[in-house]
């Protein structure tokens, strides 16, 4: 098994008339069909307000998602959309009742996540993201915008704050053996659909996670925030990394959470908290496959 | 976890900081320099009426730079950043409030000694504050490189002190807590009225990331450093969070009106300038709005004596206007010119330039440098679909800084191909010339293709397996 994405997802792409959104789609259905053996249709159209009716590379485009979702089965969709509209597209998403909806756009107003974080509230939706790489469950099929082939099926669940760094993680992963059940960026930005805790709880439970690596990052206290968790609720072993031990405070890299402000929020804190909860925290991004290595035979 | 609804109820008795009725002037900021202030001193009239200059009233400003306070609890994003958030100066924040309908006091722009003279004569009181229009708080406290006796934030009672002042502080360099010892070169003042204050408030309000809302956090102790306050007396700050769709309520606004020990009209203004205040938050995709202090005057009226107000870059497109706000002066040049070319740069001060793709990778990278006994000279994230043209940028900027030594490019290919990365690379090397040693780590999408390139290109360029090998490989280029 595995979390999030299994046999029975069926995706569409909001916004899949534009380069990115064609170009993500076509590789995630090379992922399922070539890599992963599947035969149906796994992506199984597209939305672009106006071009519905048309066609793009064999994927049907609908107006609106509700149609899409009537017309195909879809229970999953990947947001291309342009920061500008990106909030409207998770919003008209969960309103169609899709139930992962996996938002890749970088930039939106933090504003408008607040207004769409506050719709989703109630709702019977899960966003991942916005400003992540997707979830992918190797073998079975990639939602997002990572390489496929560093991903390998097996049982450690990933969780990851950063993009290319979840590759240098699966890689690492790779190189000492160990696949993962599933992996997903949950994403950078102040406002974010899934945290930490929720990706925690759902590898907790399922029968296929042996141990989690999760990779977080300086500022915000996600990080603080599950290691309160762990200790109370996960059983099963942790490893993690915090990138930006070096960073030097005040100062952003990059993503919107990463800055250290006030003293808060910085890599030593976390380590501390995450190792009080028994995590076993990788002393360098080079070390990660290895901690997960220590984390499973503690 | 903050459970903002359980903060901010505190006994009545401490909430009445400041009983002195006392004449003040527009910056509390203004106060500090009071005691060092040689006009000040002389005054004893004015030692009088301000009894209590505490050193404690450091400046009206949070520590950090345009951080939030209590980065425990609040998002603590953007508020350094020049690629997500858009800082602008005190004098414009003031200007865009009073277009929105809020209240200020009367100010004017000075660009010149003479002007200052002109513009204490049209404010026409008895006394006014002249400030220093940068981008960072302290400048009560801060000092001219040039004359160490020139505070940042000067009292002046007369037309001819205006320009006295004006003139020792224009185009002069202020370093402040909060600049570093480089300073800013002052190139804009603002002279501003002098108001019979009450009461001194701090107010500001940001997205907190916890519980995914706008926020107000408003405290009795206006015109302080914020974070001594949070550190010492956490029950003396009000936190409120509101509605994105709606704002804030009046009823809100009333409820911390009175948890202020806020009386009479002062009540009635509160009522209405905090919601209003909220809704300009709103209105403008505010990052952060911060006003310490806000004050309530004698008679009852709510003003901001100052204003730090920044915004969210990706919400500029709503605000097309906002662009004239922006003074590139305040930014460091290559960050700015990284920005133009779509990167996302930070200057640091080591002497091994770094070249990746993502923030997380980029920050491990500088990371693995250090515990390899290298300092990163920049952190340099391309993103993730950067094309050839961008890439070479990106090494022109790298290489621009004449620290850097060595250079290290970690690439994870994910939509970035690392072909790419070679193709730019091998660009850099006909177009910009790379003299110093180049460590180059490469994996992901293309990679076989890249590392051939790479392979046949004839270029001295060591190659790395992965992290570890690449900063030690980068570390030993140095000796």
């Amino acid at each position: 098994m595995s979390i999030l994405v299994d046999k029975n997802t069926r995706i569409i792409t909001q916004g899949i008339t534009g380069n990115a959104g064609l170009f993500h789609t076509q590789k995630s259905r090379d992922y399922a069909r070539d890599e992963c053996g599947r035969t149906e249709d796994v992506f199984v159209g597209g939305v672009t307000p106006g071009k519905g009716g048309t066609e793009v590379d064999g994927f049907p485009v609908f107006n609106t998602v509700s149609e899409a979702r009537e017309k195909t089965g879809a229970n999953t969709s990947l947001i291309f959309v342009p920061p500008p509209f990106c909030a409207d597209a998770i919003m008209e998403a969960a309103d169609a009742g899709i139930e992962l909806i996996v938002a890749i756009t970088e930039g939106v107003p933090v504003l408008d996540m607040v207004k769409a974080a506050d719709y989703l509230k109630g709702k019977n939706s899960r966003l991942i993201g916005p400003n992540c790489p997707g979830v992918i469950t190797p073998g079975v099929a990639k939602i997002g915008i990572m390489p496929g082939y560093i991903h390998t099926p097996g049982s450690i669940g990933l969780i990851s704050k950063s993009g290319t760094l979840t590759y240098e993680a699966a890689w690492q992963l790779g190189n000492v053996g160990l696949g993962q059940s599933t992996a997903i960026g949950i994403g950078g930005d102040p406002i974010i659909g899934t945290k930490f805790i929720d990706l925690l709880e759902m590898f907790e439970n399922d029968p296929d996670t042996e141990a989690m690596l999760m990779i977080g990052e300086i500022g915000g206290n996600l990080e603080i925030e599950a290691a309160k968790y762990i200790k109370e609720n996960i059983s099963k072993p942790v490893a993690a990394f915090i990138a930006g031990k070096t960073a030097p405070p005040g100062k952003r890299m990059g993503h919107a959470g990463a800055i250290i402000a006030g003293g808060k929020g910085t890599a030593a804190e976390k380590i501390a908290a995450l190792e009080a909860a028994g995590v076993e925290v990788a002393e360098s991004p080079a070390d990660m496959g290895a901690a997960v290595q220590r984390a499973l035979q503690k | 976890m903050l459970n903002t609804k359980t903060l901010g109820i505190q006994p009545s008795d401490s909430l009445v900081p400041y009983k002195h009725v006392r004449q003040l002037f527009a910056d509390s900021e203004a106060r500090n320099i009071a005691n060092n202030s040689p006009s000040w001193n002389t005054d004893k009239h004015h030692c009088m009426v301000y009894p209590s200059f505490p050193s404690r009233y450091d400046d009206g400003s949070s520590n950090h730079d345009h951080q939030t306070p209590f980065a425990d609890r609040i998002d603590p994003s953007g508020y350094k950043s020049s690629t997500d958030t858009m800082k602008i100066h005190e004098y414009q924040g003031k200007q865009l409030l009073k277009d929105f309908g809020v209240t200020v006091p009367r100010g004017i722009v000075v660009k010149s000694a003479d002007e200052a003279s002109v513009a204490y004569k049209t404010l026409g009181g008895d006394l006014a504050v002249l400030k220093s229009q940068i981008h960072a708080g302290g400048r009560g406290k801060g000092r001219f490189k040039e004359d160490q006796d020139q505070a940042g934030v000067v009292l002046v009672r007369s037309a001819d002190e205006a320009s006295e002042n004006a003139k020792k502080m224009l185009g002069n360099t202020l370093v402040t807590i909060q600049t570093g010892e480089e300073g800013k070169k002052v190139g804009t003042l603002y002279l501003e009225e002098g108001l019979d204050i009450d009461k001194e408030l701090y107010l500001a309000v940001v997205i907190d990331r916890e519980i995914g809302s706008p926020m107000l956090i408003i405290s009795s102790e206006g015109g302080m450093d914020i974070e001594e306050v949070a550190a010492s007396t956490p029950e003396k700050i009000l936190h409120e969070p509101f509605d994105a769709a709606y704002g804030l309520h009046t009823f809100q606004a009333v409820k911390l009106a009175f948890k202020l020990g806020l009386e009479g009209p002062a009540v009635k203004s509160a009522a209405k300038f905090l919601p209003k205040f909220c809704d300009f938050f709103l209105k403008n995709d505010c990052d952060m709005a911060e006003i310490n202090p806000l004050v309530v005057t004698k008679s009852g009226d709510i003003m901001p004596l100052d204003s730090k107000i920044s915004f969210d870059s990706n919400a500029l497109f709503r605000h097309k206007n906002f662009s004239d706000l922006r003074d590139l002066k305040e930014e460091e040049p290559t960050e700015v010119r990284a920005q133009e070319a779509g990167l996302s740069y930070v200057k640091l001060d080591g002497n091994i330039g770094c070249l990746v793709n993502g923030a997380g990778l980029a920050m491990s990278t500088m990371d693995l440098i250090k515990l390899h006994g290298g300092e990163p000279a920049n952190f340099l994230d391309v993103g993730g679909g950067a094309n050839v043209d961008q890439v070479t940028e990106a090494f022109r900027i790298i290489l621009a800084d004449d620290n850097v030594k060595a250079v290290l490019v970690n690439i994870f290919g994910g939509i970035m191909k690392c072909d790419t990365i070679v193709e730019a690379l091998l660009e850099a090397y006909e177009k910009v010339g790379i003299t110093v040693p180049l460590v180059v780590r490469l994996e992901g999408t293309n990679v076989e293709k890249a590392r051939e390139m790479l392979g046949n290109s004839g270029r001295d360029i060591i190659t790395a397996t992965d992290l570890t090998d690449a900063a030690q490989k980068v570390v030993a280029t140095l000796g």
